[in-house]
């Protein structure tokens, strides 16, 4: 195989010794090298996303406008949920699988070192044309994030181009990202390790970077003809010109709806790697969770018009997308049982890592609740572009995907830095947050039954009062991620040695190696069992 | 914003006094018709099967977290997998779900059928105000939030229907199958009563139905459901359902006033208004239609909306300022407000956007000069 040459590289690399400072990290093509950037400019997002939603809840702390104009509310959300959608999410998921993918699977590196290090580099330049468009005359994006034509086309401010732009950026990047990790897992598998004997986060993010690869064509389809209907006088979108604004809803969403699982199916993996080596038992039916997560990957591509119920399908279309969504709780469930059954006469211990776990699959769950609920074509004509969705899909995004990512950070951290973590800080940051997400999330399902539409900058009294309690909820969980960037800082800078097992109960290949994990690992590959 | 708004209180004033409005509500409403309230029951079924699976789900895992623990001693157990399990808990949910697609579709098969409808009215939504036409009556008009802008910058308190409350509300007969056409002249925006258990979008140049028949007499208040842009949270709606003979009531006051105001526009031609009357009304009409976009001084949003003060078309030719308010500006978020507004109306925005903010151009434009471009064309 290439394992000589792979090997003959690197030895002529360390020969040289990589460049020092900024150029090592322009340069690199070290997938943890590389890792650690998405890892650091996710982060980042995470913060500047955060920033505008402090800003979006300022402004919904009290009935009548205080803070900002309606306009630039408009922007604060839809600039909000790109950058978290685009900026936070999917570039932790990205960096989390170039750090432990090939170490899982006895790689010596990803596969496309280089495009690697293109895939990462260009997202800044992404990033950073989306938040110069709100410092354009007349303000950034302001239709939302599902950017819904005509309000995109016709009635948008001129940074619609600048927005485009950079969701081609996003994608680009992401379709890189996704053929790297197909064909690393596809071809530099250690001798022995087959596809039944992969990690659940290895699999996991095999299939979605499929879905990735199926869907991110689409969303940059969509945004093209978002662009020539403004710029160039096609009308794919305007019915005058013989095109119809409801096809732009099914464009988007058949990119939007595998979108969702792409960025929950890799949580899934995270949480099947924690909870057995804190119940010191193996995964209760690995096969069927392979088997689950390629089913709500198929399933995923058959249910995009439930985001659009309202927007009057024929009744067989609804009584379809009922139905297939309907179907979807079935192999969620099934991942969900499993989890418990894997904890069910283990031998459990509450590390940061599994609190996160634990949190993840109860509040999940109830996101997952809710959208069973929203599933119900004729409920949803009453939850539908309400607050009910909008606390539906922050718990499965924030307490869902955004949990895992502190879990796998957690879990992980002592391999990457070789030191253990300030423990009770980050248990300081896990109470906190549970506490203040749920003080956040929660009543909004309440004021969303009431009433409450989403993306309005001001509403009626009555909603006065579960709004002041989900904005403090708000800030106070803004507040405690800051802990957990104290947590990471000083994990870099030192701490109790961490031992290459660094959990009691944890398996796998990225175990055996020393900690931190040396800069080249399986330059030969391991055994496997 | 002071005094000349203060007209606009008065029809708000009338609906002002729905005590309902300022209760905390946690829940749906059950709503006031029969689709509504098995909508409710679906809800309510839904919630109950989430409810029984999550205290046995987290049950489960909660007993172990508790009893299982290596703090107590506990040794792991060895199992791993088991296809039988795998299978039980594959087909009860699978079950479950079948149970509950029966009743939730038999209630959407309903709720599609908009066939033999008693009444039927066209609504349609633009930014930033809904419009109703009664297919079967000589009657149409506009439908404004009316709390006042004070009211929205904390300069007033908050009256209790804050933002759902309209200056002319749609009235509809209780007992009779109202059939709603659903359709917008701009954006995407969604026309939803909760009560009523209806949420349709308005989609530019497509017919969308819904339908309803109420049970109850009563003032509904809903709010448009799509973002829209700039004022989506500022455009509600308000039905009253009337007893059908007090329906038929109203509607007959109301194409008679209809009717009567387009005589006396007829009439109004022949006359002229000095500038101050001019000025007066079309500052007044300016700030109802024109200034959420162009802004009260004239300024417009720079980059989004543009600004009339010193503009090329409030300066110059006449004709052409009248077309774009008449007829709007096709691919621009600027409508024709000339089936939506009457002439004086019309001739009193044109003269005050010729002579306010300092263009001095001292053109007064009368309701004849609108009648007359209309006539032209």
């Amino acid at each position: 195989m290439s394992t000589t040459n792979l090997n003959a590289d690197n030895h002529a690399e360390e020969h040289h010794g990589a460049p020092s400072g900024i150029m090592r990290w322009l340069l690199t093509t070290n997938h943890k090298d590389i890792g650690s950037l998405y890892l650091l400019f996710s982060l980042l997002m995470f913060f500047i996303g955060g920033g505008m939603a402090m800003v979006i809840r300022a402004e919904l702390f009290q009935p009548g406008l205080q803070i900002v104009e309606p306009d630039f509310f408009n922007q604060m959300t839809t600039v909000h949920g790109l950058i978290m959608v685009f900026g936070a999410v999917m570039p932790a998921f990205v960096g989390l699988a170039n750090w432990m993918v090939p170490m899982m699977i006895g790689a010596p590196d990803m596969a496309l070192p280089r495009m690697n290090n293109w895939s990462f580099w260009i997202l800044p330049f992404a990033f950073l044309i989306l938040l110069m468009s709100l410092f354009m005359e007349g303000g950034g994006p302001n239709f939302g994030w599902t950017f819904y034509a005509p309000l995109s086309t016709t009635y948008s401010n001129d940074s619609t181009a600048l927005f485009v732009f950079s969701v081609h950026i996003m994608g680009i990047s992401s379709i890189m990202g996704a053929i790297n990790v197909i064909v690393t897992i596809f071809n530099l598998r250690a001798p022995g390790m087959t596809f039944m004997k992969m990690p659940l986060f290895v699999w996991t993010w095999l299939i979605t970077a499929f879905l990735l690869i199926a869907v991110m064509p689409v969303l940059a389809g969509a945004v093209t003809m978002v662009l020539t209907d403004k710029y160039f006088l096609t009308s794919f979108f305007s019915a005058a010109g013989g095109g119809d604004p409801v096809m732009f809803q099914h464009i988007f969403w058949f990119f939007g709806h595998p979108e969702v699982y792409i960025m929950i199916l890799p949580a899934f993996g995270i949480i099947s790697q924690i909870v057995p080596t804190f119940s010191r038992k193996k995964l209760f039916g690995y096969s069927s969770m392979v088997y689950a997560t390629a089913s709500i990957a198929l399933l995923s591509f058959v249910v995009w018009a439930h985001h659009m119920f309202t927007t009057g399908m024929p009744l067989a279309g609804e009584l379809f997308f009922m139905y297939c969504t309907m179907l979807i709780s079935v192999p969620t469930g099934v991942k969900v049982f499993n989890w418990v059954a894997t904890m069910w006469r283990g031998s459990l211990t509450f590390e940061v890592p599994m609190m996160f776990s634990i949190a993840f699959i109860v509040l999940f769950t109830i996101g997952g609740f809710s959208g069973l609920m929203l599933a119900i074509t004729p409920a949803d004509f009453q939850y539908h572009d309400t607050y009910f969705v909008v606390a539906h899909f922050h718990y499965v995004l924030v307490t869902g995907a955004i949990f895992s990512i502190m879990a796998g950070a957690y879990y992980w951290l002592p391999k990457w830095t070789g030191y253990m973590f300030d423990e009770k800080l980050a248990k300081a940051h896990f109470w906190l947050s549970l506490v203040s997400v749920n003080v956040l999330f929660f009543p909004m399902h309440f004021v969303g039954l009431a009433g409450m539409p989403r993306r309005i900058p001001d509403y009626a009294t009555q909603f006065a009062d579960f709004n002041a309690v989900i904005s403090i909820g708000g800030f106070a969980f803004g507040l405690s991620q800051l802990l957990f960037v104290a947590v990471v800082y000083k994990c870099i800078k030192g701490g109790e040695k961490a031992t290459d097992q660094v959990w009691e109960g944890a398996e796998g290949l990225e175990w055996e190696v020393p900690s931190p994990a040396p800069y080249h690992t399986f330059e030969t590959p391991p055994d496997i069992k | 914003m002071t005094a000349k708004q203060s007209s606009w209180l008065i029809p708000a004033a009338v609906f002002a006094n729905n005590a309902v409005a300022d209760e905390m509500r946690l829940n749906m409403t059950k709503g006031v018709t029969d689709i509504s309230a098995s909508v409710y029951d679906l809800h309510m079924i839904i919630f109950y099967i989430c409810c029984v699976i999550g205290i046995v789900v987290f049950g489960i895992m909660f007993w172990s977290i508790i009893h299982h623990r290596k703090s107590k001693g506990v040794k792991p157990a060895n199992f791993h997998e088991s296809t039988k399990v795998e299978i039980l808990w594959t087909a009860i949910p699978f079950v479950i779900l079948i149970a509950m697609a029966f009743p939730a579709t038999k209630t959407l098969i309903e709720m599609e059928d908009t066939s033999d409808a008693d009444l039927t009215v066209q609504v349609t939504g633009s930014q930033w105000k809904w419009h109703y036409r009664y297919f079967e009556h000589e009657l149409d008009y506009y439908s404004l939030l009316a709390t006042p802008q004070a009211e929205i910058r904390n300069e007033r308190a908050k009256s209790a229907n804050y933002l759902l409350e309209v200056d002319r509300p749609l009235v509809i007969p209780t007992g009779q199958k109202v059939r709603f056409l659903i359709t917008s002249d701009d954006v995407i925006h969604s026309w939803w009563v909760p009560e009523f258990a209806i949420k349709k979008d308005a989609n530019p140049g497509f017919i969308n139905e819904a339908w309803t028949r109420v049970n109850e007499p009563g003032i509904y208040r809903g709010q448009c459901a799509e973002l829209c842009g700039k004022d989506h949270g500022f455009m509600p709606i308000v039905v009253i359902a009337k007893e059908p003979a007090e329906f038929k009531k109203w509607m007959a006051e109301q194409t008679a006033i209809a009717k009567q105001a387009k005589e006396e526009e007829q009439k109004l031609l022949a006359m002229n208004m000095s500038m101050e009357e001019l000025m007066t009304l079309g500052e007044k009409a300016y700030m109802a239609n024109c200034a959420a976009c162009h802004q009260a001084n004239g300024q417009g949003i720079p980059g989004v909306f543009p600004a009339l003060k010193d503009s090329a078309i409030a300066l110059g030719d006449v004709k052409q300022h009248i077309d774009i308010v008449v007829n709007g500006r096709a691919g621009t978020a600027m409508q024709g407000y000339g089936k939506q507004l009457g002439l004086k109306d019309l001739a009193a925005i044109v003269t005050y956007e010729r002579n306010a903010w300092g263009n001095n151009t001292g053109d007064a434009v009368q309701a004849a000069a609108i009648n007359e471009f209309l006539a032209g064309k």
